[in-house]
């Protein structure tokens, strides 16, 4: 009888959504509890119309690698990393030209946190439960633990992004950055999350190598942090049962610090400790070399993990934080600098020996490009941490280039590879064009570069306008003032992500291509080592 | 599993693991990194020590530099305070046009003028003062309420036609389409009021308006069209325009005219700050 109780169980959750929104208190919990409802509805007609009640032998359990997850992981990630491009480009055009904002749902507000969270748990989360699924089973020989609950981890995952995204654009939030979905979609996002650690640890658990391999310490690192920091961050005590809004249980600053010690660590755990995940097996794998150092990273991941947890002060300077956790902020960030530098050592370092391939492998030269942005955004990220550079750069736009030189640098650049390694292997086909990639880079590199320096320029233009004053003691700019003098920074910053969003679209093409089995008639890149079709 | 070996490429020993083809090399960590990582870390001891740092508790250690940002803030605040406060006084003591007189002062009242204008009326007049539809400019030679640098801050401090202050500005242009005039007379004198503004002199030549703009329009507008600022009525005898020059506008504004607000700022900023926002408006060009 397979499928049945999944059925029963899709069933009887419509039905409570539809309960939900025949008793809702207020109109945004409505209109969430209906699109739950036709969510639900529609999987339970799909998942009932392959209901089959034969009886059959009970099969042995299957032992190969459980792909099917990964693949359609795979596809996702693709479709939510161009979402959020295109958001951005979008939210980056309101910016230079206000008249782009459509009210109520299409203004700037609103748009902008679907922009950041679809770049980092739409596009980012999905990569990393898509990659983390596919490193773990390779690296310890092991099926994914529990049957069907991968399945159900990478669905309620799409199901918490749905609800977030929409949730924005009718104008639910609880207005705590990178954690604005309320308190209903944060509860659904903790049952899949403690589902996720289940999964991967009873996976570990039965592995059938002796030791664990240092890309799974990431994504372990990755996965209970997280928990925690979602967990702490979101308590909060909802109006009612059946309504939208909820009221933090922290206050003042302390409910400052919470929302910065989680907006740190969202970075720190989720950006940078779960995609070292990812380089640790894809750049190896790819370059076909060991990696550089195990020492190094048995010492840099022990460090990062314990010193990035007490960064987040730092987003909190010259504020109502006392003095002494604004120092620990500062002197935590400026120590995790180095620890931060062992992954891109071990990275770059893995190809010691093989440097050729930067000339003749795109895909080894985009992870490359990925390691070298996650260097110099951990550099920048201490200097912007030490008070006095802080003075200057936080709340100016200098800020927003240091998050893109690591999102679209590090983040993207790196799952792109990934995506590149992964899709010809998952299908068995070979990828249907090299040169494409070579494309894709230098678009992507290209507005990188554009947007990072625009950004800034933009940024120090900003900070030093507001703090001009004039030799009788006065200010010399209005705030209009500088948004005007920002306005060329806007338009070019939207190419950068035009740019950026054209090479995503290039991949998505790609790789639909390779998906299909197609091989594109192109020259081969020169030096490069030609696949040939085996016999 | 693999055991150790050597790898060909760096000749250096592997750690005899291996996952799914991965091998690790036992490069010892580079000294370079060890030593910058020993580094950040003794700064940071030392930086705990010379800042405030460790919590107590009730309070948290203040370090052997005894800093504090929020002293800090108020010695800055104070500082700004000390290096203005003889001109504040000065100011504070003088007329308007006493301070236009005295060359430092005014250039100190100029200076803090354009930063409080940019702060609080930018928003309808304007960066650069140039004012737009409905918001008058502040750079030309005409005033609506007068111009001498007086009367430019008595119209600050009290507004116009607002609702908050006793002494506000206030005039009411009568609506000439409700019954008081025909709409033919009030496009006659639409035209008679254009001709006006092309020409600086009034066009006794349409004999009908002209007789219309003596009876209705005069008293406010000055007998000869040149204004009258005592009661705020605009000069109509040149090319400035609040509402728009055309022909239409012209008429709309007759038959239904539109009366702006402007806030009173008395109350609102100190009474040193409207003065050097008067000196700061006077002095743009047009003052009288």
């Amino acid at each position: 009888m397979k499928n049945l109780s999944e059925t029963v169980f899709l069933a009887l959750a419509a039905f409570l959504a539809l309960l939900g929104a025949a008793f809702a208190q207020d109109d945004l919990f409505r209109a969430h509890a209906w699109i739950l409802f036709f969510v639900l509805a529609g999987a339970t007609v799909y998942v009932m119309r392959n209901v089959r009640f034969a009886v059959t032998a009970p099969a042995a359990a299957p032992t190969e690698y459980m792909d099917g997850p990964i693949k359609l992981g795979s596809i996702l990630t693709m479709f939510w990393g161009i979402v959020g491009f295109l958001v951005g480009v979008v939210i980056a055009a309101q910016l230079a030209l206000p008249a782009l904002n459509f009210e109520p749902w299409f203004n700037f507000g609103r748009m902008r946190p679907l922009h950041t969270s679809a770049v980092i748990f739409a596009f980012g989360g999905t990569a990393l439960l898509t990659t983390s699924f596919y490193v773990v089973q390779r690296t310890t020989r092991a099926r994914l633990f529990g049957g069907n609950l991968a399945w159900f981890v990478l669905w309620g995952y799409q199901l918490f992004i749905l609800l977030a995204a929409t949730g924005y654009l009718l104008g639910v939030t609880q207005s705590r950055e990178y954690a604005e979905p309320e308190w209903y979609v944060d509860l659904w996002l903790t049952i899949v999350w403690v589902a996720y650690l289940v999964l991967y640890l009873g996976t570990l658990i039965k592995r059938k190598e002796p030791h664990i391999y240092v890309a799974n310490w990431f994504y372990l690192a990755f996965i209970v942090t997280v928990a925690m920091l979602h967990v702490v961050n979101n308590l909060s005590l909802p109006v009612s049962f059946l309504g939208a809004k909820s009221y933090s249980a922290f206050s003042g600053v302390q409910d400052a610090l919470t929302q910065w010690w989680y907006g740190h660590n969202a970075v720190g755990f989720f950006l940078t400790a779960g995609f070292l995940g990812m380089m640790y097996y894809y750049m190896p794998k790819q370059a076909n070399r060991p990696v550089y150092s195990y020492r190094l990273s048995i010492i840099h991941f022990w460090a990062l993990i314990f010193l990035y947890i007490w960064a987040g002060p730092h987003h909190l300077h010259y504020t109502a934080l006392p003095d002494w956790a604004q120092t620990l902020g500062m002197v935590f960030s400026v120590m995790l600098w180095m620890p931060s530098w062992g992954g891109m050592i071990n990275g770059l370092m893995t190809l010691q020996g093989a440097w050729d391939k930067i000339r003749t492998d795109p895909i080894i030269r985009m992870m490359v490009i990925a390691v070298a942005f996650y260097g110099m955004s951990t550099f920048e990220g201490p200097m912007m941490s030490i008070k006095f550079v802080n003075g200057l750069s936080h709340y100016t736009d200098w800020t927003i280039g240091h998050v893109h030189s690591g999102a679209l640098g590090w983040n993207g650049m790196i799952t792109f590879g990934a995506l590149y390694f992964m899709v010809p292997k998952l299908w068995g086909n070979q990828l249907y064009s090299m040169r494409m990639v070579n494309w894709h880079f230098w678009l992507a590199t290209l507005g990188i570069v554009v947007y990072a320096a625009v950004m800034w320029v933009a940024g120090i233009t900003q900070g030093l306008m507001w703090r001009e004053y004039d030799d009788q003691g006065f200010l010399v700019y209005s705030f209009a003032e500088t948004v005007a003098a920002l306005k060329p920074y806007y338009v070019l910053r939207t190419f950068g992500g035009l740019l950026y969003l054209s090479g995503a679209l290039l991949m998505a093409y790609n790789l639909y291509m390779t998906i299909r089995g197609k091989v594109r008639n192109e020259k081969p890149i020169a030096g490069a080592v030609v696949a040939q079709p085996a016999d | 599993m693999s055991k150790k070996e050597i790898d060909e490429l760096s000749g250096t020993q592997t750690t005899g693991h291996e996952w799914d083809g991965i091998k690790e090399l036992d490069t010892p960590m580079p000294r370079w990194w060890l030593w910058t990582f020993y580094g950040t870390i003794v700064w940071a001891i030392g930086y705990c020590i010379a800042y405030p740092a460790i919590p107590l508790v009730n309070s948290a250690t203040s370090g052997l530099l005894g800093y504090s940002s929020r002293a800090n803030l108020e010695a800055s605040l104070d500082d700004a305070q000390a290096a203005q406060v003889s001109f504040i006084n000065e100011i504070n003591t003088s007329e308007p046009s006493k301070i236009i007189a005295d060359e430092e002062l005014a250039r100190f009242a100029r200076a803090g003028g354009r930063s409080t204008f940019k702060v609080y009326c930018s928003q309808c007049h304007g960066s650069g003062a140039a004012g737009s539809e409905g918001y008058a400019n502040l750079n030309d030679d005409e005033w609506i309420w007068g111009g001498t640098v007086e009367e430019i801050y008595t119209t600050i401090a009290h507004g116009v036609r607002y609702a908050g202050d006793d002494a506000t500005r206030f005039n009411e242009m009568p609506a000439y389409g409700d019954g008081i005039l025909t709409n033919e007379q009030i496009g006659l004198m639409a035209d008679y009021v254009l001709k006006l503004s092309e020409t600086g002199t009034q066009p006794v030549e349409m004999a009908e308006a002209h007789t219309i703009f003596a009876e209705n329009c005069a008293a406010c507008h000055g007998a000869s069209g040149a204004g009258e600022p005592q009661l705020g009525g605009p000069a109509l005898n040149n090319g400035i325009w609040l509402y728009g020059g055309d022909r239409d506008t012209i008429v709309a504004q007759i038959s239904a005219p539109r009366h702006g607000v402007m806030p009173a700022w008395e109350g609102r900023l100190s009474d040193a700050t409207i003065k050097q926002l008067a000196v700061y408006v006077h002095g743009l060009g047009g003052g009288q």
